[in-house]
């Protein structure tokens, strides 16, 4: 599956295409603030360096803070291992403005590529939807980008989808690692204060 | 203020949660704790607060982070076995610089029956200050509203993190 699943910066970039004022995006560490990043730089992007599982959580609490915009969480399959629990926690809040793309290489792509636990079948959107998410797909290549968006930047309710993507490290880039230029920049734009 | 509940006469959480009303705080994450189980029903009853239930107590940090960044003012909840949970993720608000304040009902000290909670009982005040947080300890009814009051301004005013920790003597110590 290494080189026959989807290509990640396209994905990302695709999501991103045309993107609407109030799409606010949270990205976890590694790979997927590479992504990100490598889609444009936008100070209504938030990048985690660290606090490894936290990307699920920050999503949450910024959706109920601003339930006009739009929150999309990019995170990895490892990120979201380690915060299982969140799911939960978002399945009982139930907010109607949060969605999760899961970018699944079956790897712990930052520490050398050791298999993770969705490549021995743990299936992610199962798991979401046990938790009470309105809807969890997973996509693999080729990919629907249509449904893909639809899904993530239409739909109402708590939703998820895992892409199950291609192997391999990309070039990195690297946007400000200065979390406190992240969060004020980040409010600047959102809120129009620091 | 909260609908369809009454405070018990003399429980001093209520000035809490009207240090949370005066700093304007719109969200209140938690993991249940016995000793805050008054404070957690009335932010229930608020309409002005939004509650979210943690599976474990680190999840809290990220939601009080997201509400910072929607620009909404946020209070964490736990007990001291809960501080442990939260370590590697106390680098989110050293880095970032976000208010957090946290109210901690403690175990493992002043009586403690079970020996379990000894362990992070004791180390939690040394927890806390390495991931960055102004430690306040309160052990008496008549501190807590102004502690609170304090850990408001300390933190949504100044930008440092703030944690109240309720002691085992103030809330007393569980028994069997």
């Amino acid at each position: 599956m290494t080189n026959m699943g989807i290509d990640r910066r396209e994905l990302v970039a695709g999501l991103l295409r045309d993107r609407p004022d109030n799409l606010l995006v949270v990205t976890s560490l590694g790979s997927p603030t590479y992504d990100v990043a490598a889609a444009g730089d936008d100070p209504r992007n938030f990048y985690l360096w660290g606090a490894m599982g936290s990307a699920a959580t920050v999503g949450l609490g910024l959706a109920l803070a601003r339930p006009s915009d739009r929150v999309l969480v990019i995170a990895g399959d490892g990120e979201l291992l380690m915060a299982l629990g969140a799911l939960a926690t978002i399945g009982a809040k139930k907010p109607g403005n949060l969605a999760l793309a899961i970018l699944d290489n079956e790897r712990y792509g930052e520490t050398g590529g050791q298999p993770s636990h969705t490549g021995a079948g743990v299936d992610i959107p199962a798991i979401a939807r046990a938790c009470g998410f309105a809807r969890a797909e997973s996509f693999r290549a080729p990919l629907d980008l249509a449904a893909a968006r639809e899904l993530l930047l239409q739909e109402a309710g708590a939703v998820l989808a895992t892409f199950k993507i291609a192997g391999g490290e990309l070039p990195r880039v690297m946007p400000s690692r200065d979390g406190h230029y992240l969060r004020t920049r980040f409010r600047q734009a959102v809120l129009g204060r620091v | 203020m909260p609908q369809g509940f009454e405070w018990a006469p003399g429980d001093w959480r209520r000035d809490i949660h009207e240090a949370f009303t005066a700093a304007d705080v719109r969200q209140m994450a938690y993991v249940p704790d016995a000793g805050h189980a008054s404070l957690i029903l009335a932010c229930h009853a608020d309409p002005s607060i939004e509650t979210t239930v943690l599976t474990t107590e680190e999840e809290g940090i990220g939601v009080l982070a997201g509400a910072h960044l929607g620009g909404q003012r946020g209070v964490l909840l736990m007990q001291s076995s809960g501080v442990g949970n939260c370590v590697n993720t106390f680098s989110l608000i050293r880095n970032c610089g976000f208010p957090m304040v946290t109210i901690i009902t403690m175990r493992g000290e002043w009586g403690e029956f079970n020996p379990w909670q000894v362990a992070m009982g004791q180390g939690t005040e040394a927890a806390l200050q390495a991931g960055g947080f102004v430690v306040h300890r309160i052990d008496r009814a008549d501190e807590v509203g102004g502690a609170a009051r304090a850990a408001m301004s300390m933190c949504f005013d100044g930008g440092t993190p703030v944690a109240l920790l309720l002691s085992q003597k103030l809330i007393g110590a569980k028994t069997f």
